[in-house]
């Protein structure tokens, strides 16, 4: 009964959704105030029937109603609660109904929070926000209902991957999708601004927030899931160039530049058009990613429950949506000329080169993930684009922009003196000297890319941490700076703190797989590893063979790793669980394999160091787009103060 | 510099940018694409010795031999089939009868493979696999569809 109750909300939703998408553009267009109020009503209501829709499909999970097919196919009675509650969104049906709650969610927050927009603007943005929420709920009900009932329901479910199962992933698709979906708001700032055929500097401000919050959303999202990758799949690396994995990753490439180029537009009325191009361009990654990862076009390891027919209307409706963007761009577009002439050695300048080198790498990653789709559409054979190509393209295209980044804050608008700004910065030229020359000397297998590598994040550190001090001057100063100025400071040294994890634990891995019997020690790293026993357990709805690793250094105990190999009740799935020591310095990283049949067991070590940074890194990354969001300044509707627009 | 001048200044350095992105992607393009190659089209045609390639089918039953760290097994589309040698752990998923997909390159007729790819989803079939048991035609006895 509650699931039909879920259903007939889902299907007001597209009702509400079908009126929220027309008359309010039609109120605008006539300048009628009573069909523009349908906008924010319209949102609420569809945030609402949706989040019912949801209640009601997590309820099914959580009392594990099996008359429902999805149910029935994902979930199990014996699996732990906050599994049973996450397999609400752990297979396709659901997901596709958590998209659609998310995006729900954005539209009902520009009508709460958009109070101080213009009102033509806000019930266009909320009409478009309504007409893609129609595009995916018409999907949802018509090719993947997740209430469909089963004749007869069976006696238990078939379970949730068991891979699915840990509290990483449990979270990773509502962050990334709040990420992913998020960039739907700046889509429809971007179609709604060319409807008007106006975009200001309070639209560049407005967009702005819902950037920030989306990208630092997708951040924690893509990271979380690299975090997963890491100590779920057991193979000690956490990017793998996957299909599914450049998905969240080139609209993150996107809403990266868009955040900087909305800064230009507002602050100088110049990247008007570039801005709203890129803002469709990121919700087109987003969804190109929604279709790469629920179709199954492209061999993934990460594909999850896809189905390749769903996959040609997820395309259809890409196609439609934006290509209709397009075409409404190529029309209003010529007409947003900026006023604001700059040099190309400025803050502008600079700006604009990031623009170019994000749009650029996003450009080449899409090559790189797409091709093998068109030559099997050709006819022309299965090809596979590797890992080493995205390395070999993305890395020397990071290097210019990382220099780059560490002296973009230094320059003033307009016009800047390039060299008197890289001048002032010859303390952070030496520290990164020092760094590289440091661990080129110190390490015994430094390659100089990567000694140049952590030069570089030493650069991007000390250059970020140069242009606080030079702008707050005095202690007192620098508890005075505004929290939108800081957001930059932290984004940025977060960068390079990220630069430095993920050059050292790519350069200086170290591997050992080996076969060891109960009692033997191998070495690893400095580390001395004993391999202790295997012991069989019991857990919740799984059986584990547990190995026990006594690590000790220099004859003192270090700790205990207690890798785990499972065999899930339902499905007999094996899954490897490592066993993870996290340190400052490096991660020791155990996996326990198959016995070999002798009494040894195939077991892999790893010492993967600085990686750790990574994560910091970006959760620090996470930390900055908070702190911006949370500066009121950020959001406000009238010119910034003088002092706020020096700062930031 | 005058308007005019800076514009022409800043399509030039975008073009040199783009010409640079260009270079980096095609030579990168070059030596990284991999082909994906069915154990019938491989006993049809030759492969030049060293040339890295993928292939695909199900692991033969009862071919699995592990020596401590070392595996070998036999990738069949049921019409040809193909020793494999890999050194390393298997994936989970990795089980007699199934589908796989490895990458690498062959050693004296047999294929050295450097990377067995792990599906997360046990009811998975890897498109590549399907192709090729399409290709021999054994599809449908394999799926009864």
């Amino acid at each position: 009964m509650i699931a039909e109750f879920g259903h007939f909300a889902l299907t007001l939703a597209l009702a509400v959704a079908v009126v929220q998408s027309t008359l309010p553009l039609i109120g605008a267009a006539r300048g009628d105030a009573g069909l523009m109020a349908l906008a924010p009503a319209g949102a609420m209501a569809q945030f609402g029937l949706v989040a019912l829709a949801f209640g009601a499909l997590m309820h099914a999970y959580i009392v594990s109603d099996f008359s429902l097919a999805a149910v029935a196919q994902n979930s199990h009675t014996a699996k732990p609660m906050l599994y049973k509650i996450a397999g609400t969104w752990g297979n396709h049906e659901g997901s596709m109904l958590l998209w659609a709650l998310i995006l729900a969610l954005y539209g009902a927050a520009v009508a709460a929070f958009g109070g101080n927009l213009r009102d033509t603007l806000k019930a266009r943005v909320i009409a478009v926000q309504g007409a893609i929420g129609f595009g995916i709920l018409a999907f949802i009900l018509f090719t993947s209902n997740p209430f469909a009932r089963l004749e007869s329901a069976p006696f238990d479910g078939q379970s949730l991957n068991p891979l699915l199962q840990d509290p990483g992933l449990a979270f990773h698709p509502p962050l990334l999708y709040l990420g992913y979906v998020g960039l739907s708001t700046t889509f429809s700032f971007a179609v709604a601004a060319l409807i008007e055929g106006k975009v200001d500097a309070a639209w560049a401000r407005w967009v702005r927030p819902w950037t920030l919050a989306a990208w630092g959303f997708l951040t924690a999202g893509i990271t979380l899931g690299s975090w997963w990758a890491y100590y779920e799949l057991g193979w000690g690396g956490w990017w793998f160039w996957d299909p599914v994995e450049n998905a969240s990753f080139m609209p993150w490439l996107a809403a990266t530049a868009l955040l900087h180029s909305a800064i230009v537009a507002e602050k100088r009325d110049a990247l008007k058009a570039w801005t709203v191009f890129l803002a469709i361009v990121a919700f087109a990654l987003s969804l190109l990613g929604t279709f790469l990862v629920r179709s199954g076009v492209l061999t993934s390891v990460h594909a999850f429950a896809s189905d390749p027919t769903r996959g040609v209307y997820i395309l259809l409706f890409l196609v439609v949506t934006v290509g209709a963007a397009f075409v409404l761009f190529a029309w209003r577009g010529p007409t947003l000329a900026g006023t604001g002439r700059f040099d190309p050695v400025s803050r502008e300048g600079a700006l604009l080169i990031n623009n170019f080198g994000l749009t650029v790498a996003a450009a080449s990653i899409l090559l790189g993930t797409l091709y093998p789709l068109f030559l099997d559409v050709l006819g022309a054979g299965k090809v596979s684009v590797g890992a080493p190509y995205f390395q070999r393209v993305f890395i020397p295209m990071m290097v210019p922009m990382l220099l780059i980044m560490a002296v973009a804050p230094m320059l003033s608008w307009r016009s800047a003196n390039a060299g008197r700004a890289v001048a002032s910065l010859k303390w952070a030229g030496v520290i990164a000297f020092a760094v590289g020359f440091g661990v080129w000397l110190s390490i015994d297998r430094a390659s100089a890319l990567a000694s140049f590598g952590m030069a570089l994040a030493a650069w991007v550190f000390a250059a970020t941490v140069y242009e606080l001090a030079t702008r707050s001057r005095t202690w007192r100063g620098l508890l005075r700076q505004p929290r939108v100025s800081w957001g930059m400071t932290l984004a940025h040294a977060g960068i390079a703190i990220a630069v430095a994890g993920m050059t050292a634990s790519s350069a200086w891995k170290v591997e050992d797989i080996r076969v060891m019997k109960p009692g033997e020690t191998t070495e690893i790293s400095g580390y001395q590893i004993t391999f202790t026993n295997v012991v069989d357990l019991r857990g919740p709805n799984y059986t584990a063979m547990r190995g026990t690793f006594e690590v000790r250094s220099g004859g003192a105990a270090v700790t205990t790793l207690q890798p785990e190999k499972r065999i899930y009740d339902v499905g007999r799935m094996p899954t490897t669980e490592a066993a993870i020591r996290p340190t400052v310095l490096g991660d020791l990283y155990a996996v326990i394999g198959d016995p070999d049949g002798q009494g040894g067991y195939v077991v892999r070590l790893y010492f993967n160091p600085l990686v750790a940074w990574m994560w910091t890194g970006a959760l620090i990354m996470v930390l900055g787009a908070g702190l911006s969001l949370s500066d009121r300044r950020a959001r406000a509707t009238r010119p910034l103060d003088a002092s706020a627009q020096a700062a930031a | 510099m005058k308007p005019k001048h800076q514009r022409l200044a800043l399509l030039g350095l975008g073009a040199l940018g783009l010409a640079g992105a260009a270079a980096l992607v095609l030579t990168a393009f070059e030596d990284n694409l991999v082909f994906f190659q069915t154990p019938t089209e491989l006993a049809t045609k030759s492969v030049a010795p060293n040339q890295r390639l993928r292939i695909g089918g199900l692991v033969q039953e009862g071919s699995l031999v592990k020596q401590g760290s070392d595996v070998r097994f036999v990738v069949t589309d049921l019409s040809h089939s193909i020793p494999v040698t890999y050194r390393g752990l298997l994936p989970d998923l990795f089980r007699e009868g199934q589908g796989v997909v490895a990458e690498g390159r062959f050693q004296d007729g047999t294929f050295a493979a450097s990377e067995v790819l792990a599906k997360h989803d046990e009811n998975y079939m890897p498109p590549e696999v399907v192709e090729a048991l399409k290709k021999s035609g054994e599809w449908q006895r394999t799926t009864g569809k």
